[in-house]
């Protein structure tokens, strides 16, 4: 496939790369410009450092919006578990916050914290709250009442039984609800291009524009593939939390 | 209604999209058309809508029948949950790109799009929800000789209206929000507003985002108000308790 322009063998051409003959060889135009081409291996191998960038930015965005929306939310929930009344107006609060499109809280924050990481991390974390905050309260509320009751027989107050025993025991529902958040977030997260803030969705658009499918399809997967990472290891942070729920599935019966 | 009528300044940026919305606004790239106003937010909105009511509903017809049968069945847990976790990942400004660069434009296309980025949480909640049911209840029902089918209809399916809702809640949200990126697909809805800053200016950025954040929170009024209606009475009573 080197045979070079017009039969010109390369060696007289000097200075122009191989790459320059590849492209117009061929056909007229690099493969990344036709569009019925799906995925230019060429172009990925060549650019593929430059999703490195991006990537990370994603990440970044990711764990702190994920951070700020479960400190949020779980502070939340242990006040509406404390204060019963509250559960539901919380409820309600932390689900207009997550009907509201990204974009749209994005651009709402425009005119208050303008375009930046600022903004996409203030609207993620907004996203996260009720994730968060129905999982923990669904956690709290299946603690058995038994488990409960031996705990107050054994004398512990009210805070000890929430430290000690219910939070314990609601560990895989808050943790469920984490790995819920934290999947979703890189997913939404591209969208902070948008508000300037980098991230993978910068190399899907840019200035206006579409970029071209193969850079698409990179910065998908690398967002999928950091998805199921993250969640593997909060799957795996779960299990090291919940020792008792090995110990009883490994039991033998 | 104008700027001076709001009374922070931190919502003063708040007034000229407000304004947009109502009345027509020089644009300096379209040659002295006049844009925004009540018509265009209107017209575009119902673009929104439209491909929204679309998706959800096609995404309920594919996904409940699937969910429930498999529920009712007790098979296929690993891929039912396996395709909610797997849909969750799935970045829509990606699937728009890139349904857009390879496949094409336009509102069947960009249904199609949605539907399947709706399908995953109301298939999983589905299912999840007919497991759910008491085995007890589907015996009974076994017991005073109901057909398999009247089980689905009659027993499963009303027990868990609260889990599918939550599915088709989850799905919508979802969708109403990638339909804000459809200009990307050659589908004008309110997104355009929003990301086409040359063309509106900043106060239609913002008054696309207004008008976006209540369409959502519409949608989702309109959903949990009917989850209100669907929920057979003795479930709303057992869940109170």
């Amino acid at each position: 496939m080197n045979s070079g322009l017009l039969g010109m063998p390369l060696a007289a051409v000097g200075e122009v790369g191989e790459g320059f003959f590849k492209h117009r060889t061929g056909a007229t135009l690099p493969c990344q410009a036709r569009p019925a081409h799906l995925f230019c291996w060429d172009w990925a191998t060549e650019h593929i450092n430059r999703f490195g960038t991006p990537a990370l930015q994603q990440f970044e965005l990711v764990v702190i919006s994920v951070l700020i929306g479960f400190a949020i939310a779980f502070i939340l929930a242990l006040i509406a578990h404390r204060f019963k009344p509250l559960q539901f107006p919380l409820l309600a609060g932390t689900g207009v916050l997550f009907a509201i499109p990204s974009i749209a809280f994005f651009m709402l924050l425009l005119p208050i914290t303008g375009r930046g990481r600022e903004t996409a991390i203030i609207a993620l974390s907004a996203y996260t709250l009720q994730i968060i905050y129905r999982n923990v309260m669904q956690g709290l509320n299946n603690v058995p009442d038994s488990a409960k009751d031996a705990a107050r027989g054994m004398g512990l107050t009210e805070r000890q039984i929430l430290w000690k025993v219910e939070l314990p025991l609601a560990i895989p529902e808050i943790v469920g609800g984490i790995r819920i958040a934290t999947v979703s977030t890189v997913a939404i997260a591209t969208l902070a291009v948008f508000a300037n803030a980098g991230g993978l969705g910068s190399q899907i658009y840019s200035s206006s524009n579409l970029v071209f499918p193969t850079a698409i399809i990179i910065a998908g997967a690398i967002a999928i593939l950091m998805a199921f990472a993250i969640d593997l290891v909060l799957l795996t942070a779960q299990r090291f939390a919940t020792p008792w729920r090995r110990a009883a599935s490994e039991a033998v019966p | 209604m104008n700027a001076a009528l709001l009374p922070h300044p931190l919502f003063a940026g708040f007034g000229g999209a407000i304004e947009f919305v109502f009345s027509k606004q020089e644009s300096s790239v379209t040659g002295g058309k006049k844009v925004g106003g009540f018509e265009q937010v209107l017209e575009l909105a119902w673009t929104q809508i439209e491909v929204s009511l679309l998706a959800i509903l096609l995404a309920c017809l594919i996904a409940i029948p699937v969910g429930l049968y498999f529920g009712h069945r007790g098979k296929g847990e690993l891929v039912a949950v396996g395709i909610g976790n797997a849909g969750r990942a799935i970045p829509e400004l990606a699937a728009i790109a890139l349904v857009a660069t390879v496949i094409g434009v336009g509102i069947p296309v960009l249904v199609l799009v949605l539907a399947l980025l709706g399908i995953p949480p109301i298939l999983t909640n589905t299912f999840v929800g007919v497991r759910q049911v008491d085995r007890a209840s589907v015996d009974a029902a076994r017991g005073v000789g109901m057909t398999e089918l009247q089980i689905v209809r009659k027993v499963e399916t009303p027990l868990s209206v609260p889990s599918i809702m939550t599915g088709i809640r989850g799905a919508t949200v979802n969708i109403v929000a990638t339909a804000t990126i459809a200009p990307l697909a050659g589908v004008l809805t309110l997104g355009d507003f929003i990301l086409g800053e040359n063309v509106y200016g900043a106060d239609g950025v913002l008054a696309g985002a207004i008008v976006v954040a209540i369409l959502a929170l519409l949608f989702e009024f309109a959903l949990a108000g009917l989850q209100r209606r669907l929920t057979s009475k003795g479930l709303q009573l057992q869940q109170a308790q």
